[in-house]
């Protein structure tokens, strides 16, 4: 075989590889949704929506408790982490730049980024949990507003720096001080940018497991109680996954069916946003 | 005329706001005229200023205090078990509640065999992905590929976890562990990864599912890089008769080279604390009997994930806070390179053009 020959077919090769791991990227991807689908949607129910999770033996059950936990944790996390992470965001965005400060706090907010949720729940149980001395929905709150305030900080800047400095120019030429330039130009022109962080934070927080297992604990009952421990959906998932009862599985399919949903809806939406929003 | 009186207004307006946005002087001065309002601005404006920014700087130092309070909290919970064990309890492979000894040899194993699989996986797929995105895929199919991609990444790790436990794992061991017992299996030395029951859950099937979920955060890096590759060098490469794997491996690949292990070491932060998709499928067993990949075993994750709510005040929380620690410290270190070698790509890339 000759040069040109050989080297045609290694690229043959290497193109059809790639093709197939484009391939297995998405076969994964249907496989998962699938059995999400299938199995998820036979579980709904009415009951789901109106019952409590069931005691170990009974026949019927629902949701109820986990889901209404779940939308309180992830609300008041988010309540909570938002304004801080937008603040963050626009310092680094708009005061400090080009300061150490700024430069070694988005540094160390990347690390946050990705640093392991379930370290987040053991610094929150050290703090909070062991010094309360019980289990409590607060703690869970605290726990997933730490993961929603890097995700928070992260695109509030990015969506500040696509501005461009005429903006910010034009506002100060008209005499506005450095705080209205940026509460009524600067973040209002980037809102669906640092909108689509908040969503995607959610998005996040929805499913997130790890962090709640120390904090929020689970809870069989119907309890608003914000210092008792709270039922919510991933732990209440991952209990019934791990059993062996059929009707409790089932649950859990259902309720995995409810928080992907959720999330893919979140992260659609999302890109939506930012999709207009580059385009204006 | 018209021009020099809309000037005040305009000043006015700035003012007004500025004040409701401090609240408290607002409610202060109730039914004050607009004119004394425009007068108490500059000075309430420069409050303003200052409240605001100074939040800004106070919320930044959080993150900074955050990162600190978190090694400062985790040392200082383990600290019983520090002091009990020291440096041995790296290498211990004991792990007895009851008998209050612990070790942290195999959650570590386990950890990094699991994250050594994923890797393996995930960094050749996640490069063809990627080649994939570049260079081959029409336009119009681009934008849609990449978002199936990236919602991998978004499906929580607890639908990986149940899936992979009660879908996946029967059908790996039903079909695809005794497939590579017969052919690798058979190979001397290497043969003895994939000796014993095929159970399904095990390192190899909690490796495996860590590859699927790592391989978004790794191929969109990748993506992201050989995007900025300058089309020129492409093209002068294409110009001279390259063939597009030639290009991608001889020009793109050693022009991202940092940035491709900058994503390849993100993707091993990520797969290294990754907990609950673990938890399900790896077997959670602290024994380990041969050098089989097909072995149920630990992580550190699982471990916290299975023991903490659960554990003895005392010795075994402060053991598993050293679990925890330990897990920190390997991940922070990872992200770490991970983060100035992108950093470097970005930097070089701002020198060159």
């Amino acid at each position: 075989m000759n040069l040109l020959a050989r080297r045609k077919l290694t690229n043959k090769v290497a193109l059809t590889l790639s093709l197939s791991a484009m391939a297995f990227g998405l076969f994964w991807l249907a496989w998962i949704l699938w059995t999400v689908f299938d199995l998820g949607l036979s579980g709904l129910s009415v009951a789901l929506f109106t019952e409590m999770t069931p005691p170990p033996g009974a026949d019927s059950g629902g949701l109820l408790n986990a889901i209404m936990g779940s939308l309180i944790l992830v609300t008041l996390a988010t309540l909570l982490g938002t304004p801080i992470g937008i603040l963050t965001g626009v310092y680094l965005a708009e005061y400090g730049q080009h300061h150490w400060l700024g430069k070694t706090t988005r540094f160390i907010n990347d690390l946050l980024l990705s640093a392991p949720s379930i370290v987040i729940g053991l610094f929150v149980y050290a703090v909070v949990v062991a010094q309360t001395g019980k289990f409590s929905a607060w703690s869970g709150v605290i726990a997933l507003a730490l993961i929603v305030l890097p995700v928070v900080v992260r695109t509030t800047e990015n969506m500040l720096q696509l501005i461009p400095n005429t903006l910010r120019e034009a506002a100060f030429a008209l005499g506005a001080p450095k705080s209205v330039v940026i509460s009524k130009v600067t973040l209002r022109a980037a809102r669906a940018g640092v909108l689509t962080g908040v969503l995607l934070a959610v998005a996040r927080i929805a499913g997130e497991t790890a962090p709640l297992l120390f904090t929020a604990l689970s809870n069989q009952f119907w309890s608003l109680n914000l210092n008792e421990p709270m039922a919510n959906l991933p732990v209440t998932i991952f209990k019934f996954a791990m059993s062996p009862f059929t009707n409790w599985q089932e649950l859990a399919w259902a309720g995995v069916f409810l928080i992907t949903m959720g999330v893919l809806v979140l992260n659609i939406i999302a890109r939506v946003f930012l999709r207009a929003e580059k385009i204006n | 005329m018209a021009q020099r009186s809309q000037q005040p207004e305009a000043h006015g307006a700035f003012g007004a706001s500025v004040t409701a946005g401090g609240g408290s002087q607002a409610a202060a001065l109730p039914g004050v005229s607009m004119r004394t309002t425009e007068f108490k601005s500059s000075a309430s404006r420069r409050a303003g200023d200052k409240v605001f920014s100074g939040m800004a700087k106070a919320f930044a130092w959080l993150t900074l205090i955050l990162l600190a309070g978190i090694v400062v909290a985790l040392i200082y919970a383990s600290w019983p078990s520090i002091q009990a064990f020291g440096i041995g309890f790296l290498f211990s492979d004991a792990w007895n509640p009851p008998m209050e000894d612990f070790g942290a040899l195999i959650p570590i194993y386990g950890t990094l065999v699991t994250s050594a699989i994923a890797l393996l996986i995930a960094v050749p797929v996640s490069f063809g992905i990627a080649l994939f995105l570049t260079e081959l895929s029409p336009a119009w199919l681009r934008r849609p590929l990449g978002t199936a991609i990236e919602l991998l990444a978004a499906i929580p790790s607890i639908v990986y976890g149940m899936w992979g436990l009660l879908i996946f794992a029967p059908i790996f061991a039903q079909y695809v562990q005794p497939g590579l017992q017969s052919s690798i299996g058979q190979v001397p030395i290497i043969g003895k990864l994939f000796a014993g029951a095929p159970l399904g859950i095990g390192l190899l099937c909690a490796g495996i599912i860590l590859a699927i979920m790592i391989i978004p955060y790794i191929a969109s890096v990748m993506r992201d890089v050989f995007e900025v590759t300058p089309p020129m060098l492409k093209e002068s490469a294409y110009g001279v008769g390259c063939t597009t794997w030639e290009v991608m491996w001889g020009v793109v690949l050693p022009y991202t080279k940092t940035g491709v292990i900058g994503g390849v070491m993100l993707g091993l932060g990520r797969a290294l604390g990754e907990t609950m998709a673990v938890t399900f499928v790896i077997g959670n067993t602290n024994f380990l009997n041969s050098a089989s990949l097909f072995e149920p075993g630990n992580s550190i994750t699982s471990a916290l994930a299975n023991e903490f709510a659960e554990a003895d005040p005392g010795l075994h929380t402060a053991a598993l806070m050293e679990l925890g620690l330990i897990l920190f410290a390997i991940t922070l270190v990872v992200l770490i390179v991970s983060k100035l070698l992108l950093m470097r790509l970005a930097k070089g890339e701002g020198a060159k053009s």
